[in-house]
C-alpha cells in the first residue's frame, strides 16, 4: 500500500471483567472506503466500533486516524459522526435544531447555518422538512436526518451503528442504497456495523467478518462470498451445503463421487454452494455430473429451493437453486430425477 | 502455531480527560459528599452514641442489654409492634378492596372517589388523630356511643388504631393501586375461553399478579405506623410506643444513649421492608412484558354497584374526619357554642405566633422544592447519562435510595448528634432553617431520586454519546434536551417535595429552634398547651396551603408542557 492508512487499529483487545470481547483486532481502512463488521450478535463488532468512538475504553491497543494516535482522545477530541440504531434525535428539538446541533456550538454564523441545514436536507432527500419533529417522520426518515446531523460539520470519519436495523424490508433496502450512494459522493470514510450479510455483500468496499471477538475475515464482498476463510465465515455468508468427506491420498471422497485435493489425509467436510450445483447446460461427457431425485421443493418466487438426493451423495442431502420456468419447462416435481453438474473448483474443504 | 495469544501489551488503558468531564466528576463527587455529610454520617453517629457510655467510652452492646432490662421501654416495644400489625392487617385488605374497585370495575364517580381518599396525603397525619378527639375524645360527639361498644376511652391504643388507618389508608392505596393495575388482559381471555369461574382467575390470575404489591404495601403500612410521631403524641395519652419513647428519652431526659437503642430498633423494620421491597419491585417490572394488553372491566350492574357502596362508604369515613377538623377550627368554643368564627384561626396565627411558624414552614417548603429537586435531578443525571468514577457512582446510588429505609425521627436524631456536637464545624447549621431544609431534602431524597431515574431513563441512552460526537458538551445538552423533556417530571418531583416539606413533622420535631419552628411542629405545641381548636385550625391551613400549592404546581405543569412537551402526540 504506498499510502499510510487513514485509520489504524493495532493490537485491541477489549475485556468485560472476565469476559474478552475482543482480542488483537488489527485493522487498518483506507481513506474514503466502506467498510462492514459483519457479525452475529455479540461477536464485538459493536465494541470495536464505540472503541473507535471513544465510547468504550480499550483494555489495551493504539488506535490511530489520518496519522493522529487517538487511543487516549475522549470521544469529543475525536473527529467522526455517529448513526445509531436508534436514530438518537432530540425528540423536542426539531430537524433544523437537530441538524444544526453540533453547529451551533462552531460559532457558525446564522446564515452559513441555515444554509448547511438546507443542503443537507437536501442531500439526504428530505428537503422543506426543516420545522417539523423526529416524532412526526417515518423511520426511514428519521434515520435519514440522523444522518444529515453526522454529516453536519463534514467529519473524516462517519461510523453506522446497525442503522437500518430498526427499518421495514423495503425500506431498509432502499435506504442502504441512499447511504452507499452518498458515502460515494462525499468520499467519508465510513464504518458500518450490521449483522445482515446481504445489506453488507450489497454495500461495502471491504467486509470484516468477526465471531467471539476476533477477526475471521477481511476482503472485499466478492473475496468473502467465493474465497471464505475459514468454516465460520462460509457458513455465515450466504447459504451453504456442508458434506462430511474424507481426504485419502490426494483426493477428497463424498458419497460415491472423488475429486482431486491437496493436503494430508484427514476427515474434512465440503462447502458447496447451492449455485454451484448447476442443472443446465450440461454437455454429454461432462464430468462432475450425478443423477438426483427431489425430495422436496420450496417454492420463494422466481426461483426454488429444492432439496435432492442422489445415490452418489450416499444419505446426504444437497440444496440447489433452480429457476421456476426451468422446474415447469422440464415438468419436474418431487419425485422426478434430473441431471446435475457440480463445479469442483467452487467446492472449499476445511 | 502456539496455543498462547501473542498476548498484546497489557497495560491499563485511560482515556485522556476533557475538561467537560472532569466538570461531571467534580459535581457528582459534590453531591456524594453532601450525601455522606448529612445522611452517612448522622446515622453513623446513632450507630456511635448507641455503642457509647455516658462519659462517650465505648461499652459495645451494654445499652442495648440496659433498654431489654427496662420494662416499661419493653412495653413500648409490645405497643408499637401490635399496633403496626393490627394497622396493617385492618388497612391492607381495605385497600385492596378500594383499589380493586378502581382498577377492577365499572363503578362511576371512579376519580371522586380516589381524589377523596387521597386528601388526607395533603395535611399532616396528626389531622387524624385531632378529628378523632373532636368525634370520640372527652367532649366528643360520639363518645357515649363509642362507649356503648365497650370502649372506655379513646386517649391510647384505641386513638391511635383509628388515626393510623386513616392516616395511612391513601399510602396503602395508592401502592395497591399500582399493583393492580400492571395487569394483561390476555391471560384473562385465557382463562375466559377455558371457561373459568370468576373466584378461580381472583385466585389463579389477579391475587398472584398482586402479590408482590400486596406484600409491599403491608411492608410500607407496617413500617408508617411503627414510625409515625404525630398520632401517638396527640392521642396516645399514656399508651407509649417507640416513636414516642425516643422524643421522651431525648429531649425529655437527655438519655441519647437509650434514645439510640430504640432509634436503632425503629431503624430495623423500616431497613428490613426497604430490603424486601427493593427485591420484590425488581420481580414485579419482570412479570409485565411490553407486550401486555391492559385490563379493562365489563360493566356487571350487581357487582359494579356492590362496589360504589363500599367506596362511598370509605369516602364517607375520610371526609368525616376531615369535616370534623375543618368544622372543629371554625367552632367558637367546643362543645358549647358551635356558631363560627375566625377565633382559633386568630388565636393560632397571631397569638401563639404560628403566623411565623407557617411563613418558615412556606420558606421551608420553597427551599425543599427548589433545591431539593435541583440536587436530586442533578444527581439522578449524573448517575445515569454520564460516565464517571465507578466506585463514586455505586456510592452515590446507594446513599440515594437509603433515605427510603430511613424513619424521619431516626434521621432528625442523628442530626442531632451529628450538627449538636460542638467538635463539629457544621455546628452552625443545627436549630438554623437551613438545617431544617437540608434535612427534609435528604428525607424525601429517594422518592425524587426514583421518578427523576425513570423520567432520565426514558431518554434514548446515546444522547450523550451524539453530542460528544458532535462536540457538545454534556451541560448543553442537559439544557436544551434532558430538562425541557424531563420539565413534567420535574414539576412532580418539586409537588412532592413542597407538600411532604409542609407536613412533616418527624424529621424536623429534634431540629428546631424557637425562631425556626414550623407549621406542624406548631400544631403539636398547640395540642400540648390544650389549644385543639387552634391546632385543628393550623392543621387545616397546612391542608390548604397543600392544596393551593398542588393547583398552582397543575397550572405551573400545564404551562410549562405548553412550552416544552409540543413535540409529544402530534
Amino acid at each position: 500500500m504506498s499510502s499510510p492508512p487513514f485509520l489504524d487499529l493495532r493490537h485491541i483487545r477489549k475485556e468485560f471483567g472476565s469476559f474478552t470481547a475482543l482480542q488483537d483486532i488489527n485493522l487498518e481502512i483506507r481513506k474514503g472506503e466502506f467498510v462492514c463488521f459483519l457479525g452475529p450478535s455479540g461477536c464485538g463488532k459493536t465494541t470495536l466500533l464505540r472503541i473507535i468512538a471513544g465510547l468504550e475504553i480499550q483494555t489495551s491497543g493504539q488506535l490511530s486516524q489520518d496519522g493522529r494516535d487517538i487511543s487516549l482522545l475522549p470521544p469529543a477530541l475525536r473527529d467522526y459522526g455517529i448513526v445509531f440504531q436508534s436514530y438518537a434525535l432530540f425528540p423536542n428539538l426539531n430537524v433544523t435544531d437537530n441538524v444544526a446541533y453540533g453547529l451551533v456550538n462552531r460559532k457558525t454564523s446564522r446564515p452559513a447555518i441555515k444554509q448547511r441545514v438546507t443542503d443537507l436536507l437536501k442531500l439526504v432527500g428530505l428537503p422543506g422538512s426543516e420545522a417539523k419533529f423526529p416524532g412526526q417522520l417515518s423511520g426511514g426518515q428519521q434515520q435519514r436526518i440522523a444522518l444529515a446531523r453526522a454529516l453536519a460539520a463534514a467529519p473524516g470519519l462517519l461510523l453506522l451503528d446497525e442503522p437500518l436495523s430498526a427499518l421495514d424490508a423495503l425500506e431498509r433496502i432502499r435506504l442502504r442504497g441512499e447511504i452507499r450512494a452518498l458515502q460515494r459522493k462525499l468520499g467519508v470514510t465510513t464504518i458500518m456495523v450490521t449483522h445482515d450479510q446481504e445489506e453488507a455483500l450489497s454495500v461495502a468496499d471491504r467486509i470484516v467478518v468477526m465471531n467471539h471477538g476476533v477477526i475471521e475475515q477481511i476482503g472485499t464482498p466478492l473475496d468473502i462470498y467465493r474465497e471464505p476463510a475459514s468454516p465460520f465465515v462460509a457458513d455465515f455468508v450466504g447459504k451453504v451445503n456442508i458434506l462430511p468427506a474424507r481426504v485419502i491420498a490426494g483426493e477428497l471422497l463424498f458419497g460415491s463421487m472423488c475429486l482431486p485435493c491437496e493436503g494430508p489425509d484427514r476427515e474434512a467436510r465440503l462447502y458447496l454452494r447451492p449455485e454451484d450445483v448447476l442443472a443446465r447446460p450440461i454437455a454429454a461427457g461432462d464430468a462432475h455430473v450425478f443423477d438426483a431425485s427431489i425430495d422436496k421443493i420450496e417454492f420463494l418466487g422466481s426461483y426454488c429451493h429444492v432439496h435432492v438426493g442422489s445415490p452418489a451423495l450416499g444419505s446426504h442431502k444437497l440444496m440447489v437453486y433452480l429457476s421456476l420456468n426451468f422446474l415447469s419447462e422440464q415438468s419436474l416435481e418431487v419425485g422426478s430425477t434430473l441431471a446435475l453438474k457440480l463445479l469442483p473448483e467452487r467446492i472449499k474443504v476445511f | 502455531m502456539s496455543a498462547v495469544l501473542p498476548g498484546p501489551l497489557t497495560r491499563a488503558v485511560k482515556l485522556k480527560q476533557h475538561w467537560v468531564d472532569r466538570l461531571a466528576h467534580l459535581l457528582i463527587g459534590l453531591i456524594a459528599l453532601a450525601l455522606i455529610a448529612f445522611l452517612a454520617a448522622p446515622l453513623l453517629s446513632i450507630l456511635l452514641q448507641a455503642l457509647q457510655g455516658h462519659d462517650g467510652e465505648f461499652i459495645w452492646f451494654d445499652n442495648f442489654v440496659e433498654y431489654a432490662k427496662t420494662p416499661a421501654l419493653l412495653g413500648s416495644l409490645w405497643n408499637s409492634l401490635w399496633v403496626s400489625c393490627a394497622v396493617t392487617l385492618i388497612v391492607v385488605p381495605l385497600a385492596f378492596t378500594f383499589a380493586y374497585a378502581l382498577t377492577r370495575s365499572c363503578m362511576p364517580f371512579k376519580s371522586l372517589f380516589r381524589g377523596i381518599t387521597l386528601i388526607p396525603l395533603l395535611a399532616p397525619s396528626l389531622l387524624s388523630a385531632i378529628s378523632l378527639i373532636y368525634w370520640f375524645g372527652n367532649q366528643g360527639v360520639l363518645k357515649d356511643w363509642m362507649q356503648g361498644m365497650g370502649i372506655t376511652q379513646i386517649y391510647g391504643a384505641p386513638g391511635i388504631l383509628l388515626a393510623e388507618c386513616l392516616a395511612v389508608f391513601p399510602h396503602t392505596l395508592m401502592i395497591l393501586v399500582t399493583a393492580l393495575s400492571l395487569s394483561d388482559a390476555r391471560l384473562f381471555e385465557a382463562a375466559d375461553a377455558m371457561g373459568t369461574t370468576v373466584w378461580r382467575k381472583f385466585f389463579t390470575i389477579t391475587l398472584p399478579g398482586a402479590k408482590y404489591g400486596l406484600i409491599s404495601a403491608a411492608l410500607v403500612t407496617f413500617t408508617l405506623v411503627m414510625t409515625d410521631f404525630g398520632i401517638p403524641k396527640v392521642i396516645g395519652g399514656n399508651f407509649n410506643v417507640l416513636a414516642t419513647d425516643v422524643f421522651k428519652l431525648v429531649i425529655g431526659q437527655q438519655d441519647f444513649a437509650k434514645g439510640a437503642v430504640v432509634a436503632i430498633l425503629l431503624l430495623a423494620p423500616a431497613v428490613l421492608t426497604f430490603g424486601v421491597d427493593h427485591y420484590v419491585s425488581r420481580r414485579q417490572t419482570a412479570m409485565l412484558t411490553a407486550r401486555a394488553v391492559p385490563y379493562s372491566p365489563k360493566p356487571s350492574p350487581v357487582y359494579d354497584r356492590l362496589m360504589t357502596l363500599y367506596c362511598a362508604a370509605i369516602a364517607a369515613l375520610v371526609l368525616a374526619m376531615l369535616g370534623m377538623a375543618v368544622f372543629a377550627s371554625f367552632a367558637s368554643f367546643w362543645p358549647y357554642n358551635l356558631s363560627p368564627s375566625w377565633r382559633h384561626y386568630e388565636l393560632g396565627l397571631l397569638d401563639a405566633e404560628v403566623g411565623v411558624a407557617f411563613f418558615n414552614s412556606l420558606k421551608m417548603a420553597a427551599g425543599t422544592a427548589l433545591f431539593g429537586t435541583l440536587l436530586v435531578f442533578v444527581g439522578a443525571y449524573l448517575l445515569e447519562k454520564t460516565k464517571g468514577v465507578e466506585l463514586l457512582h455505586g456510592l452515590v446510588r446507594l446513599l440515594a435510595v437509603l433515605p427510603m429505609a430511613v424513619p424521619g425521627l431516626v434521621l432528625g436524631l442523628g442530626y442531632i448528634f451529628f450538627f449538636n456536637a460542638p467538635a463539629n464545624p457544621l455546628n452552625g447549621l443545627y436549630h438554623s432553617l437551613t438545617l431544617l431544609t437540608v434535612c427534609t431534602i435528604v428525607h424525601f431524597y429517594t422518592t425524587g431520586h426514583l421518578t427523576a431515574v425513570t423520567a432520565l431513563k426514558a431518554l434514548d441512552s446515546e444522547f450523550e454519546a451524539v453530542s460528544a460526537s458532535l462536540k457538545v458538551p454534556f451541560y448543553k445538552t442537559f439544557w436544551r434536551v434532558t430538562l425541557p423533556v424531563c420539565a413534567p417530571a420535574l414539576i412532580d418531583m418539586a409537588r412532592y417535595f413542597f407538600i411532604n416539606a409542609m407536613t412533616t413533622i418527624s424529621a424536623v420535631v429534634f431540629l428546631y429552634s424557637p425562631e425556626t419552628k414550623v407549621a406542624s411542629i406548631a400544631i403539636l405545641n398547640l395540642d400540648e398547651a390544650g389549644e385543639m381548636g387552634a391546632a385543628a385550625a393550623m392543621a387545616v391551613l397546612i391542608g390548604l396551603s397543600s392544596t393551593v400549592a398542588t393547583l398552582l404546581f397543575m397550572v405551573l405543569a400545564w404551562w410549562t408542557s405548553k412550552r416544552t412537551q409540543a413535540w409529544r402526540g402530534r
